[in-house]
C-alpha cells in the first residue's frame, strides 16, 4: 500500500523533509507538497539585501525546482486541516487526503497587530526586512538616508532568527561608516528583552559589541504604538523613542489556517509540538517542523535543518508501528554578522546556552562567540550549501544534528545561574 | 536561592524573588508578593491574570508571554500594564508563584 504523505509548506523544513522521505521510500510513498506560491527565498539573504550586498533575484528560486521530480508540488491556499477526516482542505474547494501530515508552514508577519505600524509602513518611514518586498523597499530608503535617527525594533518575541535585528544594527553601523556619514546617524536598538539577547553570556558579549560600535540600546520596551506621522515609538507604559527611519520586525504568528483548525495550534497559531519527537500533540499522524512549531528553540533554518533528521526517523517509525525517538535536543547554530567583514558564531540547544570556544571541535573549528573573518567567510559560503545539500536533505559532514560540548569553554554565567 | 517567609511558611525564592517551587504557593503568598512589589490590593482583574498564569504554566511548563496574556487571559495589554506596572508578564509570574518567563533564543 502506498503511503500518502502531505506536507504543508515548501520552505526549508517542508522541502528537506519531502526530499528525505522521497529518498527513503522511493515509489512506496506518494508525497504532495502544497504552498501558496513558487518563490523559495533564501532568508539569510534578506539581511544583506537592504545594504545592497545582494540583488533580490539572487536569493529566490522556484520551490518546485528544489523538490525531487517525483514529488508533487501544488500551488494553493490551505483553508484548514480536518484532523478527524485526515485531510487538508484548500480554499479552491479541493482537498488532499493523507495518511501522514507534516506542517511546515513557517510564520506569518503581522504588522496589523501593532497600532499604527501598517500606516507608518504605508507612509514610508517604517520598514521591515523580513520579506523580499520589504527588504527591497528598505534598500531604496537606506540608499538615500545620510542623517537622522535609525531605530531597529523587534516588537515582540518570538521572531525568526532572533539575532537578525542585532546583525542589522551592526551592518547599519558599517554601512553608514563606509558612506562617510556615520557621525550624522544615530542607531538605536529598541528591544522587549532586558538586554541585547535572551541568554546571559551571549547577551553580555553582544551588549558590549553594541556599545563599542556606538549603538544605543533601549531595553524592556514593549511597543504599543507606532506613530509614523510624529516619528516615534510609544511603549505600553508610555515611554517614547523618536525615529526618522524605523526598521520594525513585526509580530509573528502561525499561518492563518492553523487558527481555523481546532486543536492544532496555540494562542499565537504555532503548532503544539512535542519538543523532542516533533509529533503534534493534537493527532498522532501529524508532525511539525521549523518555524511553524511552538518548540522552545530558535525559529531559524539551522534548528529546522537539525530537526529534519529526528522528523524523518520518527515518520518512518510511525509507519512501522514503532515507538518514536525523542532525539531532537533543541540544537541550532548561527552566524552573527557584525560588519566590517567579520562575524560571530553561536551554537546552543534547549539546555546549553551559547558559550565561547570553537565549533565543531576545539582543534579544528570556527571561533564561537568571538568576531572573526573566518566566520564571515563561512556565512557567505553557506548559500550554495543551502540549495545543494541542506534542501536536498543530504547530511553535511562535520555538522551533526545533535549538539556536542567538544570545543566549548565554560565561563561563569553573568547572572550566576546554572542552566 | 534563598528562603523567605510568606504567609507564615518558609518559601524558597531565586535571586530576583521568583518562587522556586510553584507548589509552595497559595493565595496568601500571592497577596504578600504583590504587596512587596507595590500592588496594595489584588482585584478580581488581577486574579484573572494570576490564575491564568498559573494554569498556563502548570499545563505547558512555560510562563505565557505578554502577547499570549493579552489574547488569552481576558485582560487587554493596556490594562495589564495598569494592573502590573512595568513588566506585566514578569510581575504577574512572580505573584503567581511560577518561575520567571524565559525568552527563547
Amino acid at each position: 500500500v502506498k503511503r500518502k504523505i502531505t506536507i504543508i509548506g515548501a520552505g526549508t523544513g517542508g522541502t528537506l523533509t519531502a526530499n528525505r522521505l522521497r529518498r527513503h521510500y522511493g515509489d512506496e510513498a506518494e508525497i504532495t507538497v502544497v504552498d501558496s506560491d513558487d518563490r523559495h527565498v533564501y532568508q539569510p539573504g534578506l539581511l544583506f539585501l537592504p545594504f545592497g550586498l545582494t540583488p533580490p533575484e539572487d536569493i529566490v528560486r522556484s520551490r518546485a525546482a528544489q523538490l525531487h521530480k517525483e514529488i508533487e508540488f501544488r500551488i494553493g491556499e490551505v483553508d484548514r486541516v480536518d484532523l478527524t477526516g485526515d485531510r487538508v482542505l484548500l480554499k479552491d474547494g479541493s482537498e488532499l487526503a493523507y495518511d501522514l501530515l507534516v506542517v511546515a508552514s513557517g510564520v506569518s508577519l503581522l504588522p496589523e497587530e501593532t497600532e499604527g505600524l501598517p500606516e507608518a509602513m504605508e507612509k514610508g518611514n517604517a520598514f521591515s526586512f523580513y520579506s523580499l518586498d520589504e527588504a527591497t523597499a528598505l534598500r531604496d530608503a537606506l540608499a538615500g538616508f545620510d542623517s537622522g535617527r535609525v531605530v531597529i525594533n523587534p516588537v515582540e518575541m518570538p521572531i525568526k532568527c532572533p539575532v537578525a535585528p542585532l546583525e542589522f544594527c551592526f551592518l547599519a553601523d558599517w554601512f553608514f561608516h563606509e558612506r562617510g556619514v556615520r557621525d550624522q546617524v544615530e542607531i538605536t536598538f529598541v528591544t522587549p528583552l532586558d538586554g541585547a539577547f535572551t541568554k546571559p553570556i551571549a547577551s553580555r558579549e553582544l551588549g558590549d559589541l553594541l556599545e563599542s560600535k556606538g549603538i544605543a540600546i533601549e531595553s524592556e520596551f514593549a511597543t504599543g504604538q507606532v506613530d509614523g506621522e510624529g516619528g516615534r515609538l510609544v511603549s505600553w507604559d508610555e515611554r517614547e523613542v523618536p525615529f526618522d527611519l524605523l526598521v520594525s520586525i513585526p509580530v509573528h504568528g502561525g499561518s492563518s489556517f492553523i487558527e481555523r483548525s481546532p486543536g492544532l495550534g496555540d494562542e499565537l497559531g504555532f503548532i503544539k509540538t512535542d519538543s523532542h519527537t516533533l509529533q503534534s500533540t493534537a493527532a498522532k499522524n501529524v508532525f511539525a517542523i521549523g518555524d511553524a512549531t511552538n518548540l522552545p528553540t530558535s525559529k531559524a533554518g539551522s534548528a529546522t535543518h537539525f530537526e529534519g533528521e529526528t522528523l524523518t526517523t520518527n515518520i518512518e517509525r510511525f509507519f512501522d508501528g514503532k515507538e518514536l525517538e525523542g532525539s531532537y535536543d533543541g540544537h541550532a547554530n548561527c552566524f552573527i554578522e557584525t560588519g566590517f567583514h567579520k562575524a560571530l558564531l553561536i551554537d546552543f540547544n534547549y539546555e546549553v546556552e551559547p558559550m565561547p570556544g570553537r565549533y565543531p571541535t576545539a582543534h579544528a573549528g570556527l571561533p564561537l562567540l568571538k568576531e572573526s573573518r573566518l566566520n564571515h567567510m563561512a556565512k557567505l559560503a553557506f548559500q550554495p550549501f543551502y540549495w545543494h545539500a541542506l534542501l536536498p536533505g543530504r547530511d553535511v559532514p562535520g555538522i551533526g544534528a545533535r549538539m556536542t560540548m567538544a570545543g566549548k569553554q565554560s565561563v561563569p554565567n553573568p547572572q550566576g545561574e546554572t542552566e | 536561592m534563598s528562603t523567605v517567609t510568606y504567609a507564615g511558611e518558609p518559601v524558597e525564592v531565586d535571586a530576583e524573588g521568583f518562587l522556586e517551587d510553584p507548589a509552595q504557593w497559595n493565595e496568601q503568598v500571592g497577596e504578600q508578593i504583590a504587596a512587596e512589589n507595590g500592588i496594595d490590593e489584588l482585584t478580581d482583574r488581577h486574579w484573572m491574570v494570576v490564575n491564568y498564569m498559573r494554569e498556563s504554566y502548570l499545563e505547558n511548563g512555560t510562563a505565557p508571554s505578554i502577547r499570549t496574556l493579552g489574547k488569552a487571559s481576558g485582560v487587554p495589554i493596556k490594562e495589564l500594564y495598569a494592573l502590573f506596572p512595568k513588566g506585566p508578564a514578569k510581575l504577574a509570574a512572580k505573584v503567581a508563584g511560577i518561575p520567571k518567563p524565559r525568552g527563547c533564543i
